[in-house]
């Protein structure tokens, strides 16, 4: 297996997104869906809703819409004119924002389904004991909720690594920039380069089977639960 | 079941016990009324500051819910008062971290992702954070006391999946002794566990009310709880509470709302006076006056212990039989008869002392002994259980 200096660039570059994008989407998604676990509003089906939309759109549909409010005539494309970060489209940033969220039910919805499992007792348990949110979160529901966390967060970075409309339709194809791993793959095809196609999509078939593996393993029961 | 809300029926038992302690400073006084649309609670209580108090009633009576809100889980509209302290009032709100109390769930609640010992340093380690009004060094359980008080000193070092069912809540229950709490609540902690490990159980709980000086509010629908841990019994039914006083004041009142049928009955609490080795029998002394025999048992000399007797175990008579197989006889004053839960059968209420015993008979027996208010007769007791 030969990869060329572009290969390892495209490698590299699609590591460092997707690692980006689980950070930030770990952040963003553990509010959302414990707001989606607790809240009585009746908003709650709506956000349900929007947050599970990319998972039936499709990424052309999504990174055009993307593209459009980015742009110059955009409503985030003005924001971040006037803060003075020009336009994202076709920038690692633009990618970034766009991999969030067309990311983001694989993330929230791991998690919601472990809080919800967990219920509410294990924070009723801790209050009791005198321990305030902030304490309850992050040394007993965070603990219980690890499994659904840690799949949220492989769902999330083989979700990024494996995008290619939304990037085409965002991103371009600039190398070093946006130029992931699955439009190299592209590149080559349209060059006929066969061989170089082959080498990279082996090394994507053998990478999505290491994680399919590791999250089966990871539900594998660590012990019955008691929360009911 | 009649679903209509009951006023509090009981005006004499509720005017007699209104104050459980006069001086009323350290009580806990809850005032709070909660409407889910299918269900409403409604609660006006004063519970003592000391001694077990239970909330007893059916399923559905809304004695959890009361815990709930007493521990700020629920938020109900009213006032909550430990105390000096106020927990809950129309403009105030203290969240359940921060009131001085310790709650047992009903069923196993251990966090699963820390050991037996995890559990008790999670709970200790938290238990400087809230003060409460009376904080007494005095009053603080110590790790070691605790463990081996609750009989967990084999298993710190387990997850709560390698527990059995009664070895979880015997540490859920350090647990919360180890928050250093100033109140207990205990939500029907027995009610998840089979009839061995209760028993298993039981005489911790006791053993805890004896030793420790902390006030205690345990939510049971069972007769048997009551009758070995109360000290005031509150009676709830469909979200209203519908008597509470005295333990002994609550039970021989023939008005009790809760029925009990087979098992009404009186509780006595009296001394530990003598034992008869040669019968094997020892000899409770209620009201200083009133010898009670029954069945030996392993408690020492002059301890306090506590008997029930049914009401179907007392009967009356006009004379002293001196040729029955019964051992014990005393000479009472009938106060009043009432009915029981059927047609034919009557409760009737005598007093020996300043005890009042429960018998109940058929109505035909009321009717040839000429039972009445004020007359003097005789009572036997076929058994009588130490609890």
């Amino acid at each position: 297996m030969d990869l060329s200096a572009a290969d390892i660039n495209a490698i590299t570059l699609t590591l460092k997104l997707a690692t980006l994008v689980t950070l930030v989407l770990l952040v963003i998604s553990t509010p959302i869906a414990l707001w989606l676990v607790h809240s009585q509003s009746r908003w709650r089906p709506v956000v349900n809703a929007v947050v599970a939309l990319p998972l039936v759109l499709p990424p052309s549909v999504l990174g055009f819409y993307l593209l459009i409010s980015m742009g110059p005539n955009g409503l985030i494309g003005q924001t971040t004119m006037a803060l003075g970060l020009g336009t994202l489209p076709f920038t690692f940033a633009g990618l970034v924002v766009a991999s969030v969220l067309y990311s983001l039910p694989f993330v929230v919805q791991p998690i919601q389904n472990t809080l919800a499992s967990l219920g509410q007792r294990p924070a009723e348990v801790a209050a009791t004991l005198g321990a305030g949110p902030v304490d309850t979160f992050f040394r007993v529901t965070l603990p219980l909720a690890k499994p659904g966390f840690l799949t949220a967060a492989v769902l999330g970075f083989a979700h990024t690594v494996g995008e290619f409309g939304v990037v085409l339709m965002i991103g371009g194809n600039i190398p070093d920039e946006t130029r992931v791993i699955s439009l190299q793959i592209y590149d080559h095809v349209e060059a006929l380069q066969y061989d170089q196609a082959h080498s990279l999509s082996l090394l994507m078939v053998g990478f999505a089977f290491v994680v399919l593996l590791a999250l089966y393993g990871l539900r594998q029961p660590a012990g019955g639960r008691s929360w009911t | 079941m009649d679903l209509t809300l009951k006023p509090v029926m009981n005006s004499r038992l509720l005017s007699q016990t209104e104050s459980p302690q006069p001086d009323g400073s350290a009580d806990i006084r809850l005032d709070i009324q909660l409407d889910r649309g299918d269900f409403c609670l409604a609660a006006n209580l004063c519970l003592p500051a000391t001694g077990v108090s239970v909330l007893f009633g059916h399923s559905g009576s809304g004695k959890t819910t009361l815990l709930r809100c007493l521990a700020g889980l629920e938020r109900a509209s009213g006032n909550v008062n430990f105390g000096q302290q106020c927990w809950q009032s129309e403009r105030h709100w203290l969240a359940t971290h921060k009131r001085p109390l310790a709650y047992v769930f009903q069923e196993a609640s251990l966090f699963d992702h820390l050991s037996a010992r995890g559990n008790l340093d999670f709970a200790a380690s938290r238990a400087h954070k809230r003060k409460g009004p009376q904080a007494d060094p005095a009053q603080h359980h110590n790790f070691d006391d605790v463990v081996e008080m609750l009989g967990i000193g084999h298993t710190l070092e387990r997850y709560p999946q390698q527990l059995s069912g009664g070895e979880r809540q015997r540490v859920a229950i350090a647990r919360a002794l180890l928050s250093q709490p100033q109140l207990l609540l205990m939500d029907e902690p027995l009610a998840a566990l089979d009839e061995q490990r209760k028993q298993e159980i039981l005489p911790y709980l006791e053993r805890m009310k004896t030793s420790l000086k902390l006030p205690i509010v345990y939510v049971t629908h069972s007769i048997q709880e009551v009758t070995r841990l109360a000290d005031y019994l509150v009676a709830m039914e469909a979200g209203q509470v519908v008597a509470h006083g005295g333990l002994a004041d609550t039970l021989s009142d023939p008005a009790f709302p809760i029925k009990l049928g087979e098992e009404a009955g009186v509780v006595l609490e009296g001394v530990l006076q003598q034992r008869d080795s040669q019968w094997q029998l020892a000899c409770l002394r209620f009201d200083e006056q009133f010898d009670l025999w029954l069945r030996d048992c392993e408690r020492p000399l002059n301890s306090a212990i506590r008997a029930r007797i049914l009401a179907r175990d007392v009967s009356l008579s006009n004379s002293r039989h001196h040729d029955s197989s019964i051992q014990n006889a005393w000479p009472v004053t009938v106060e009043s008869i009432h009915d029981s839960d059927h047609p034919a059968l009557a409760l009737v209420r005598v007093r020996a002392g300043s005890t009042a015993l429960l018998a109940r008979m058929t109505r035909k027996s009321v009717a040839e002994l000429q039972l009445a208010s004020g007359k003097s007769v005789w009572a036997q007791v076929k058994s009588a259980a130490l609890v």
